[in-house]
Protein backbone atom coordinates (compact mmCIF):
# COMPACT_ATOMS: atom_id res chain seq x y z
CA UNK A 1 0.00 0.00 0.00
CA UNK A 2 1.90 3.15 -1.03
CA UNK A 3 1.43 6.49 0.77
CA UNK A 4 -1.50 8.71 0.11
CA UNK A 5 -0.60 12.26 -1.42
CA UNK A 6 -3.70 13.27 -3.17
CA UNK A 7 -5.89 16.13 -1.71
CA UNK A 8 -9.88 15.77 -2.76
CA UNK A 9 -10.44 19.38 -3.91
CA UNK A 10 -7.25 20.13 -5.61
CA UNK A 11 -8.35 16.69 -7.49
CA UNK A 12 -12.13 17.51 -8.07
CA UNK A 13 -11.09 20.73 -9.01
CA UNK A 14 -9.03 20.12 -11.74
CA UNK A 15 -11.69 18.63 -13.20
CA UNK A 16 -14.79 21.01 -12.81
CA UNK A 17 -13.67 23.29 -15.48
CA UNK A 18 -14.79 20.44 -18.08
CA UNK A 19 -17.70 19.43 -16.48
CA UNK A 20 -20.17 21.56 -18.86
CA UNK A 21 -23.76 20.57 -18.33
CA UNK A 22 -22.83 17.41 -16.26
CA UNK A 23 -25.39 16.28 -14.14
CA UNK A 24 -24.29 15.46 -10.50
CA UNK A 25 -25.43 13.65 -7.24
CA UNK A 26 -23.63 14.05 -4.32
CA UNK A 27 -23.12 11.81 -1.61
CA UNK A 28 -23.85 12.80 2.16
CA UNK A 29 -21.07 14.58 3.87
CA UNK A 30 -17.96 15.34 2.72
CA UNK A 31 -18.85 14.83 -1.05
CA UNK A 32 -21.64 17.03 -0.51
CA UNK A 33 -19.81 19.78 0.94
CA UNK A 34 -16.70 19.33 -1.99
CA UNK A 35 -19.38 19.65 -4.72
CA UNK A 36 -20.70 22.71 -3.45
CA UNK A 37 -17.11 24.33 -2.71
CA UNK A 38 -17.23 24.57 -6.65
CA UNK A 39 -20.24 26.49 -7.09
CA UNK A 40 -23.63 25.67 -6.19
CA UNK A 41 -25.93 24.96 -9.92
CA UNK A 42 -28.85 23.60 -10.31
CA UNK A 43 -27.67 20.41 -11.89
CA UNK A 44 -26.26 19.35 -8.43
CA UNK A 45 -28.49 17.18 -6.54
CA UNK A 46 -26.87 17.08 -3.21
CA UNK A 47 -28.17 14.22 -0.81
CA UNK A 48 -28.27 15.44 2.90
CA UNK A 49 -29.63 12.01 3.82
CA UNK A 50 -29.91 8.51 2.54
CA UNK A 51 -26.67 7.37 3.14
CA UNK A 52 -26.00 4.07 0.45
CA UNK A 53 -28.01 5.38 -2.24
CA UNK A 54 -26.42 7.99 -4.57
CA UNK A 55 -25.09 5.60 -7.00
CA UNK A 56 -29.06 4.16 -7.35
CA UNK A 57 -30.34 7.82 -7.85
CA UNK A 58 -27.44 8.27 -10.85
CA UNK A 59 -28.57 5.28 -12.38
CA UNK A 60 -32.75 6.27 -12.18
CA UNK A 61 -30.96 9.63 -14.05
CA UNK A 62 -29.22 8.14 -16.15
CA UNK A 63 -31.83 6.04 -17.13
CA UNK A 64 -34.19 8.60 -17.36
CA UNK A 65 -31.84 10.81 -19.43
CA UNK A 66 -29.66 9.20 -22.22
CA UNK A 67 -28.53 11.97 -23.58
CA UNK A 68 -27.40 13.54 -20.91
CA UNK A 69 -23.92 12.66 -18.86
CA UNK A 70 -24.82 11.66 -15.09
CA UNK A 71 -21.47 11.98 -12.32
CA UNK A 72 -22.34 10.64 -8.67
CA UNK A 73 -19.28 11.94 -6.08
CA UNK A 74 -19.48 10.23 -2.81
CA UNK A 75 -17.32 8.62 -0.12
CA UNK A 76 -15.86 5.69 0.86
CA UNK A 77 -18.20 5.03 3.81
CA UNK A 78 -21.44 5.67 1.33
CA UNK A 79 -20.29 3.35 -1.18
CA UNK A 80 -19.37 0.86 1.51
CA UNK A 81 -23.55 0.95 2.28
CA UNK A 82 -24.66 0.89 -1.01
CA UNK A 83 -21.96 -1.65 -2.99
CA UNK A 84 -24.95 -3.85 -4.48
CA UNK A 85 -25.56 -1.54 -6.28
CA UNK A 86 -22.18 -1.77 -8.15
CA UNK A 87 -24.22 -5.23 -8.94
CA UNK A 88 -26.93 -3.77 -10.37
CA UNK A 89 -25.00 -1.19 -12.18
CA UNK A 90 -23.09 -3.48 -13.87
CA UNK A 91 -25.98 -5.54 -15.27
CA UNK A 92 -27.70 -2.84 -16.09
CA UNK A 93 -25.09 -1.04 -17.81
CA UNK A 94 -25.60 2.55 -18.21
CA UNK A 95 -23.11 4.54 -20.78
CA UNK A 96 -23.94 7.44 -19.13
CA UNK A 97 -23.10 6.80 -15.81
CA UNK A 98 -20.02 7.43 -14.05
CA UNK A 99 -19.34 7.10 -10.04
CA UNK A 100 -16.38 8.57 -8.99
CA UNK A 101 -15.97 7.52 -4.92
CA UNK A 102 -13.50 9.90 -2.98
CA UNK A 103 -11.83 7.62 -0.39
CA UNK A 104 -10.29 8.82 2.33
CA UNK A 105 -10.55 5.39 4.02
CA UNK A 106 -12.32 7.40 7.14
CA UNK A 107 -16.05 7.76 8.14
CA UNK A 108 -15.11 11.94 8.22
CA UNK A 109 -18.41 12.97 9.55
CA UNK A 110 -18.58 10.93 12.40
CA UNK A 111 -15.36 10.75 13.87
CA UNK A 112 -12.59 9.59 11.27
CA UNK A 113 -12.73 6.09 12.27
CA UNK A 114 -11.42 3.69 9.79
CA UNK A 115 -13.63 2.02 6.71
CA UNK A 116 -13.18 -1.08 5.06
CA UNK A 117 -11.38 0.43 2.31
CA UNK A 118 -8.34 0.98 4.02
CA UNK A 119 -8.34 -2.86 5.19
CA UNK A 120 -8.55 -4.71 1.92
CA UNK A 121 -11.68 -3.50 0.23
CA UNK A 122 -10.78 -2.19 -3.14
CA UNK A 123 -14.16 -0.61 -4.25
CA UNK A 124 -12.95 0.16 -8.21
CA UNK A 125 -11.97 -3.81 -7.68
CA UNK A 126 -15.42 -4.51 -6.98
CA UNK A 127 -16.86 -2.68 -9.75
CA UNK A 128 -14.94 -3.96 -12.23
CA UNK A 129 -15.78 -7.27 -11.07
CA UNK A 130 -19.54 -6.39 -11.37
CA UNK A 131 -18.88 -5.77 -14.86
CA UNK A 132 -18.27 -2.00 -14.96
CA UNK A 133 -16.90 -1.13 -18.69
CA UNK A 134 -14.24 1.04 -16.86
CA UNK A 135 -12.63 1.24 -13.52
CA UNK A 136 -10.03 2.81 -12.19
CA UNK A 137 -7.96 3.00 -8.54
CA UNK A 138 -6.11 7.07 -8.76
CA UNK A 139 -3.41 7.38 -6.41
CA UNK A 140 -0.77 9.79 -8.04
CA UNK A 141 -0.93 12.82 -9.91
CA UNK A 142 -0.26 11.24 -13.31
CA UNK A 143 -3.14 8.95 -12.42
CA UNK A 144 -5.27 11.60 -11.85
CA UNK A 145 -4.69 13.30 -15.39
CA UNK A 146 -7.14 10.65 -16.43
CA UNK A 147 -10.04 11.73 -14.16
CA UNK A 148 -12.12 14.15 -16.50
CA UNK A 149 -11.88 11.71 -19.05
CA UNK A 150 -12.87 9.00 -16.89
CA UNK A 151 -16.12 10.63 -15.47
CA UNK A 152 -16.80 12.98 -18.57
CA UNK A 153 -16.45 11.10 -21.78
CA UNK A 154 -15.43 7.21 -20.88
CA UNK A 155 -18.50 5.04 -22.18
CA UNK A 156 -19.83 3.99 -18.74
CA UNK A 157 -20.55 2.41 -16.26
CA UNK A 158 -17.55 3.64 -14.84
CA UNK A 159 -15.92 3.68 -11.44
CA UNK A 160 -12.88 5.93 -10.70
CA UNK A 161 -11.95 5.85 -7.17
CA UNK A 162 -9.72 8.00 -5.82
CA UNK A 163 -7.64 7.88 -2.56
CA UNK A 164 -7.30 11.19 -0.60
CA UNK A 165 -5.72 12.01 2.41
CA UNK A 166 -7.49 12.37 5.31
CA UNK A 167 -7.69 16.34 6.09
CA UNK A 168 -9.80 18.92 7.76
CA UNK A 169 -11.52 21.44 4.87
CA UNK A 170 -13.74 23.98 5.33
CA UNK A 171 -17.62 22.81 4.99
CA UNK A 172 -19.11 24.60 1.90
CA UNK A 173 -22.88 24.27 2.44
CA UNK A 174 -25.15 23.70 -0.28
CA UNK A 175 -29.38 24.38 0.13
CA UNK A 176 -30.63 21.32 2.56
CA UNK A 177 -34.28 21.94 1.70
CA UNK A 178 -34.64 18.32 -0.07
CA UNK A 179 -37.79 19.74 -2.19
CA UNK A 180 -36.18 23.02 -3.41
CA UNK A 181 -32.84 20.74 -5.18
CA UNK A 182 -35.35 18.23 -6.17
CA UNK A 183 -37.60 20.74 -8.00
CA UNK A 184 -34.83 23.31 -8.84
CA UNK A 185 -32.85 20.49 -10.52
CA UNK A 186 -35.87 19.18 -12.45
CA UNK A 187 -36.55 22.85 -13.68
CA UNK A 188 -33.15 23.19 -15.06
CA UNK A 189 -33.46 20.23 -16.64
CA UNK A 190 -37.13 19.41 -17.98
CA UNK A 191 -37.84 23.41 -17.75
CA UNK A 192 -40.47 24.92 -15.41
CA UNK A 193 -43.92 23.63 -17.23
CA UNK A 194 -42.88 20.09 -17.59
CA UNK A 195 -40.95 20.17 -14.32
CA UNK A 196 -43.80 21.69 -11.89
CA UNK A 197 -46.98 20.01 -13.71
CA UNK A 198 -45.91 16.80 -14.75
CA UNK B 1 -62.44 -11.20 -13.85
CA UNK B 2 -60.50 -14.19 -15.26
CA UNK B 3 -57.26 -12.66 -16.47
CA UNK B 4 -54.52 -12.55 -13.77
CA UNK B 5 -54.09 -9.08 -11.55
CA UNK B 6 -50.80 -8.57 -12.96
CA UNK B 7 -52.28 -7.30 -16.65
CA UNK B 8 -54.51 -4.35 -15.37
CA UNK B 9 -51.19 -3.46 -12.92
CA UNK B 10 -49.89 -3.69 -16.13
CA UNK B 11 -51.85 -1.43 -18.10
CA UNK B 12 -52.56 0.88 -15.42
CA UNK B 13 -48.69 1.51 -14.64
CA UNK B 14 -48.51 2.41 -18.76
CA UNK B 15 -51.28 4.48 -18.50
CA UNK B 16 -49.85 6.45 -15.92
CA UNK B 17 -46.63 6.81 -17.63
CA UNK B 18 -44.37 4.84 -15.65
CA UNK B 19 -40.92 4.18 -17.39
CA UNK B 20 -38.82 2.87 -14.82
CA UNK B 21 -39.65 -0.52 -12.88
CA UNK B 22 -37.03 -1.29 -9.91
CA UNK B 23 -38.01 -4.66 -8.66
CA UNK B 24 -37.14 -7.51 -6.36
CA UNK B 25 -38.26 -10.47 -7.66
CA UNK B 26 -41.00 -12.47 -5.17
CA UNK B 27 -43.18 -15.41 -6.62
CA UNK B 28 -46.52 -13.51 -5.85
CA UNK B 29 -45.22 -10.71 -8.59
CA UNK B 30 -43.57 -13.08 -11.63
CA UNK B 31 -46.22 -12.17 -14.01
CA UNK B 32 -46.30 -8.89 -13.81
CA UNK B 33 -42.20 -8.48 -13.55
CA UNK B 34 -42.68 -10.63 -16.87
CA UNK B 35 -45.14 -8.45 -18.65
CA UNK B 36 -42.79 -5.58 -17.54
CA UNK B 37 -39.79 -7.28 -18.84
CA UNK B 38 -41.29 -8.20 -22.55
CA UNK B 39 -42.51 -4.29 -22.73
CA UNK B 40 -40.20 -2.19 -24.71
CA UNK B 41 -41.65 0.98 -23.49
CA UNK B 42 -40.49 0.48 -19.65
CA UNK B 43 -36.87 0.27 -18.20
CA UNK B 44 -36.73 -2.78 -15.84
CA UNK B 45 -34.02 -2.08 -13.30
CA UNK B 46 -33.32 -5.88 -11.11
CA UNK B 47 -32.12 -4.72 -7.83
CA UNK B 48 -29.73 -6.87 -5.30
CA UNK B 49 -32.12 -5.39 -2.52
CA UNK B 50 -34.94 -2.99 -2.08
CA UNK B 51 -33.35 -0.13 -0.78
CA UNK B 52 -32.04 0.24 -4.70
CA UNK B 53 -34.64 0.71 -6.16
CA UNK B 54 -36.31 3.83 -3.42
CA UNK B 55 -33.00 5.51 -5.10
CA UNK B 56 -33.57 4.40 -8.38
CA UNK B 57 -37.32 5.80 -8.01
CA UNK B 58 -35.91 8.92 -6.74
CA UNK B 59 -33.61 9.39 -9.87
CA UNK B 60 -35.88 8.76 -12.36
CA UNK B 61 -38.10 11.15 -11.02
CA UNK B 62 -35.21 13.54 -11.03
CA UNK B 63 -34.72 13.14 -14.57
CA UNK B 64 -38.63 13.51 -15.59
CA UNK B 65 -39.43 9.86 -15.52
CA UNK B 66 -42.52 7.88 -13.41
CA UNK B 67 -41.32 4.97 -12.03
CA UNK B 68 -43.19 2.22 -9.76
CA UNK B 69 -41.08 -0.26 -7.27
CA UNK B 70 -42.53 -3.90 -7.14
CA UNK B 71 -41.34 -6.00 -3.73
CA UNK B 72 -42.46 -8.71 -1.14
CA UNK B 73 -43.23 -7.71 2.01
CA UNK B 74 -40.27 -8.74 3.57
CA UNK B 75 -37.95 -5.88 1.36
CA UNK B 76 -39.87 -3.04 2.73
CA UNK B 77 -37.97 -4.02 5.45
CA UNK B 78 -35.29 -2.71 3.76
CA UNK B 79 -36.54 0.06 2.46
CA UNK B 80 -37.09 2.37 5.22
CA UNK B 81 -34.10 4.88 5.58
CA UNK B 82 -34.09 5.24 2.11
CA UNK B 83 -37.56 6.17 2.23
CA UNK B 84 -37.93 8.31 5.23
CA UNK B 85 -34.51 10.29 4.49
CA UNK B 86 -34.90 10.36 0.74
CA UNK B 87 -38.40 10.16 -0.32
CA UNK B 88 -40.24 11.73 2.31
CA UNK B 89 -37.68 14.39 2.94
CA UNK B 90 -37.46 16.16 -0.12
CA UNK B 91 -41.54 15.15 -0.99
CA UNK B 92 -40.54 12.99 -4.15
CA UNK B 93 -43.73 11.09 -5.60
CA UNK B 94 -43.37 7.00 -4.86
CA UNK B 95 -45.34 4.30 -6.11
CA UNK B 96 -44.87 0.74 -4.60
CA UNK B 97 -46.63 -2.69 -5.28
CA UNK B 98 -46.02 -4.89 -2.55
CA UNK B 99 -47.11 -8.99 -2.55
CA UNK B 100 -47.60 -9.56 1.12
CA UNK B 101 -46.79 -12.43 3.19
CA UNK B 102 -46.93 -13.27 6.68
CA UNK B 103 -50.20 -12.27 6.77
CA UNK B 104 -53.84 -14.31 5.90
CA UNK B 105 -52.85 -18.17 5.66
CA UNK B 106 -49.13 -17.74 5.79
CA UNK B 107 -47.27 -21.38 6.54
CA UNK B 108 -44.07 -20.24 7.49
CA UNK B 109 -43.31 -18.15 10.73
CA UNK B 110 -40.37 -16.45 9.59
CA UNK B 111 -42.74 -14.57 7.31
CA UNK B 112 -44.81 -13.11 9.80
CA UNK B 113 -43.02 -10.50 12.30
CA UNK B 114 -41.86 -8.60 9.18
CA UNK B 115 -45.37 -8.95 7.17
CA UNK B 116 -46.86 -7.75 9.78
CA UNK B 117 -44.72 -5.30 10.54
CA UNK B 118 -45.50 -3.47 6.63
CA UNK B 119 -48.36 -0.97 7.64
CA UNK B 120 -47.14 0.12 10.80
CA UNK B 121 -43.72 0.48 9.10
CA UNK B 122 -44.22 2.21 5.62
CA UNK B 123 -46.97 4.76 7.67
CA UNK B 124 -44.45 5.80 10.13
CA UNK B 125 -42.08 6.65 7.31
CA UNK B 126 -45.28 9.03 5.65
CA UNK B 127 -45.71 5.79 2.83
CA UNK B 128 -50.20 5.89 2.30
CA UNK B 129 -51.06 2.19 2.21
CA UNK B 130 -53.94 0.65 0.45
CA UNK B 131 -54.30 -3.17 1.54
CA UNK B 132 -56.03 -4.98 -1.89
CA UNK B 133 -57.52 -8.25 -0.92
CA UNK B 134 -59.50 -9.31 -4.06
CA UNK B 135 -58.30 -8.77 -8.08
CA UNK B 136 -60.99 -6.00 -8.56
CA UNK B 137 -59.64 -4.04 -5.71
CA UNK B 138 -55.95 -4.31 -7.16
CA UNK B 139 -56.58 -3.23 -10.39
CA UNK B 140 -58.32 0.05 -8.80
CA UNK B 141 -55.74 0.66 -5.87
CA UNK B 142 -52.95 0.46 -8.33
CA UNK B 143 -55.28 2.78 -11.14
CA UNK B 144 -56.00 5.34 -7.91
CA UNK B 145 -52.63 4.85 -6.20
CA UNK B 146 -50.80 5.90 -9.23
CA UNK B 147 -52.91 9.02 -9.29
CA UNK B 148 -52.73 9.77 -5.58
CA UNK B 149 -48.56 9.39 -5.83
CA UNK B 150 -47.94 11.48 -9.00
CA UNK B 151 -50.75 13.85 -8.45
CA UNK B 152 -50.07 15.12 -4.98
CA UNK B 153 -46.46 13.87 -4.49
CA UNK B 154 -46.74 11.29 -1.85
CA UNK B 155 -45.66 8.24 -1.60
CA UNK B 156 -48.25 5.63 -1.84
CA UNK B 157 -47.76 1.62 -1.73
CA UNK B 158 -50.27 -0.78 -2.53
CA UNK B 159 -50.28 -4.49 -0.67
CA UNK B 160 -51.33 -7.34 -2.70
CA UNK B 161 -52.87 -9.74 0.09
CA UNK B 162 -52.61 -13.92 0.51
CA UNK B 163 -56.18 -13.89 -0.30
CA UNK B 164 -55.05 -12.27 -3.77
CA UNK B 165 -52.15 -14.21 -4.10
CA UNK B 166 -52.32 -17.45 -2.38
CA UNK B 167 -50.21 -18.53 0.52
CA UNK B 168 -47.53 -21.39 0.45
CA UNK B 169 -48.79 -24.66 2.22
CA UNK B 170 -45.51 -26.57 3.87
CA UNK B 171 -45.38 -30.12 4.09
CA UNK B 172 -42.36 -32.18 4.35
CA UNK B 173 -40.40 -32.49 0.91
CA UNK B 174 -42.14 -29.92 -0.99
CA UNK B 175 -44.33 -26.25 -1.08
CA UNK B 176 -47.42 -26.12 -2.77
CA UNK B 177 -48.98 -22.47 -3.71
CA UNK B 178 -52.75 -22.62 -2.50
Amino acid sequence: MSTITLHRREVLGSVMAERGDTLFVSGLGSTTWDLASFGDRPENFYLWGAMGNAAMIGLGIALARPDRRVVVITGDGEMLMGMTSFSTIGAKHPSNLAICVIDNETYTETGRQPTATGRGTDLAAVASACGFAKTAMIRTEIEAKNLSRLLFREPGPVCAVVKVVDEDLPMSVPPRDGGYLKTRFRIGLLGEQTAVQP
Amino acid sequence: MDEHWSAAAHHHLKAAGVKQIGYVPDGGLRLLIERCLGDNEIETVMCATEEEAVGLAAGAWLGGQKSAVLMQSSGVGNTINAIASLISSANFPFFAIVTMRGQWGEGNPWQVPMGQAVVPTLEAVGVKTFLAESPDAVEMMIESGLRMAYSTDTPVAVLVGQKVIGSKVWTAGKAVNQ
